[in-house]
């Protein structure tokens, strides 16, 4: 672990890749993110983590506008998230992003589902994002199951999958939501091995997730929310050993303790 | 038995039928999926469109589409589809581009059904990865909803084929209107109505069976 943070903090901290200024955003009567400002640099990991309810997917989600924001802004790489058309899918091939529950498309073996985003998004021709895509799955431990169909693989196969479809685009971040809530328990490390493994390789990473674990071994930056509102913004260590926020003590004190 | 069968052509009559289910299927087929792209675009005026026409034909009567498109379409707008002239072809023409609109609204409400059982994942995995509304529908989203609609397009399929019995009402020589000609002028009825029957079913069986064997087999595993 703490080579990890050697390397890591080798990244220039100054270079900002995502930037939320003052986002907002309601369901209905509920104000799911309130007035947010978050900045991650290149190469960070940070770790979202709080309560359910707590609008830390919403804030995930946000990031690639699958859910849009009443307002406040969002930039990526110095660009502004742009509001719908070709523009903003220009924009999410950059973003990479993980669901909770996979998404694998169903009627495409697994090669396809890793190789569909390059060929019509970054129109490389199929040879060439066949190779990338053995090469990835290789690289995410599912290189032998590339002609399946994802119902036949198991869960934390399929979330390998998807980390290798997002990976396929080249992104800039990875958003990852929850990426193992869905996993029966021996499945959890395979996947959380391959993103301690991105995170070494310095990929900028946006974790929202319940692996109190992976929070210490492997964010830069530990982001507690609760309520729609940023309560706690500190390193893992602190964090996990010094909560200043009494919403952040009673959150640790019900996880923690089993 | 059969003897008051000569003179008649049968088998021609038939091949009309099979002529006019397969034209205008394909035509109601293309034009179905585009109203059901429309009534789940993001664009409002879309969705309005295709919901009013949805509305619209399917609560039409197919035999005051099928006349309008001879009395509306031909003699007062003189939309004759390039036929030149030729009466037959133009009716058939005719019959074709009504079965088809009539058709297409029954399509389309199949093959929207159909998108509500593609889980809504699926299309955010794909505007994640970065394609566009079209693509998300043509690459994952309509393989997926028609793999889950074969049966319910097989339905249609099959009330398409009876319903070009309709055609007859403007001319069009197929299956129905030899019926009503041997009706008039032989004397064997119930036979006659058997062997249409018997027609038709041996178009509509196989249709069926053979779409229900697709259905199984596309279905999508999830």
């Amino acid at each position: 672990m703490t080579d990890v943070s050697a390397t890591k903090d080798a990244v220039p901290a100054t270079d900002e890749l995502v930037v939320l200024k003052n986002v907002n955003k309601h369901f209905g009567a509920l104000h799911v993110l309130q007035d947010i400002d978050l900045t991650i640099a290149r190469g960070e990991v940070v770790v979202v983590i709080g309560p359910s309810g707590s609008g830390k997917s919403t804030l995930c989600r946000a990031i690639n506008r699958l859910e849009s924001i009443d307002s406040g802004s969002i930039s990526l790489d110095g660009k502004p998230l742009p509001a719908e058309g070709r523009e903003l899918a220009r924009l999410r091939a950059d973003v990479g992003m993980v669901f909770q529950s996979f998404n694998l498309f169903a009627h495409k073996t697994v090669l396809e589902n890793v190789t569909l985003g390059q060929v019509k998004v970054r129109k490389k021709d199929k040879a060439a994002a066949e190779e990338t895509a053995r090469a990835l799955l290789d690289r995410v431990g599912v290189a032998n199951q590339a002609d399946k169909y994802p119902a036949q693989l198991s869960g934390g196969q399929q979330q390998r999958v998807a980390i290798a479809r997002a990976l396929a685009m080249e992104p800039k971040v990875m958003l990852f939501d929850e990426p193992t809530s869905a996993l029966d328990p021996e499945m959890i490390n395979e996947v959380l091995e391959v993103m301690q493994q991105l995170a070494r390789d310095g990929m900028t990473m946006v974790v929202v997730t319940h692996e109190m674990g992976f929070a210490r071994s492997a964010a830069n930056r530990v982001v507690f929310m609760a309520d729609g509102q940023i309560v706690e913004e500190t390193t893992p260590d602190q964090f996990f050993t010094n909560p200043r926020s009494d919403r952040a003590k009673d959150f640790l004190s019900k996880i923690l303790h089993h | 038995m059969f003897d008051f069968l000569e003179g008649y052509d049968l088998l021609g009559a038939f091949w009309v039928t099979v002529q006019l289910t397969v034209f205008s299927g394909i035509g109601a087929l293309v034009w179905g999926t585009i109203l059901a792209a429309m009534r789940v675009s993001p664009v409002p005026l879309m969705r309005g469109f295709g919901a009013a026409y949805v509305n619209l034909v399917r609560n039409t009567p197919l035999t005051v589409i099928i006349v309008f498109t001879s009395l509306g379409l031909a003699d007062i707008f003189s939309v004759t589809l390039g036929a030149g002239g030729d009466f037959e072809t133009q009716n058939f023409r005719l019959a074709v581009l009504g079965l088809a609109a009539y058709t297409a609204a029954f399509v389309c409400e199949a093959v929207r059904s159909g998108i509500n059982t593609v889980p809504v994942g699926q299309a955010e995995a794909a505007r994640a990865i970065g394609l566009s509304f079209t693509q998300v529908l043509t690459n994952i989203v309509l393989p997926q909803a028609f793999r889950s609609v074969i049966g319910p397009l097989a339905n249609v399929l099959i009330a398409l084929t009876k319903n070009t019995t309709v055609a007859a009402a403007i001319g069009v020589g197929e299956a129905a209107l030899l019926m009503k000609e041997m009706i008039e002028t032989e004397a064997q009825l119930l036979l006659i109505a058997v062997i249409f029957a018997l027609g038709f079913m041996l178009l509509t069986l196989p249709t069926g069976l053979v779409l229900g064997w697709f259905s199984k087999r596309l279905a999508v595993k999830r």
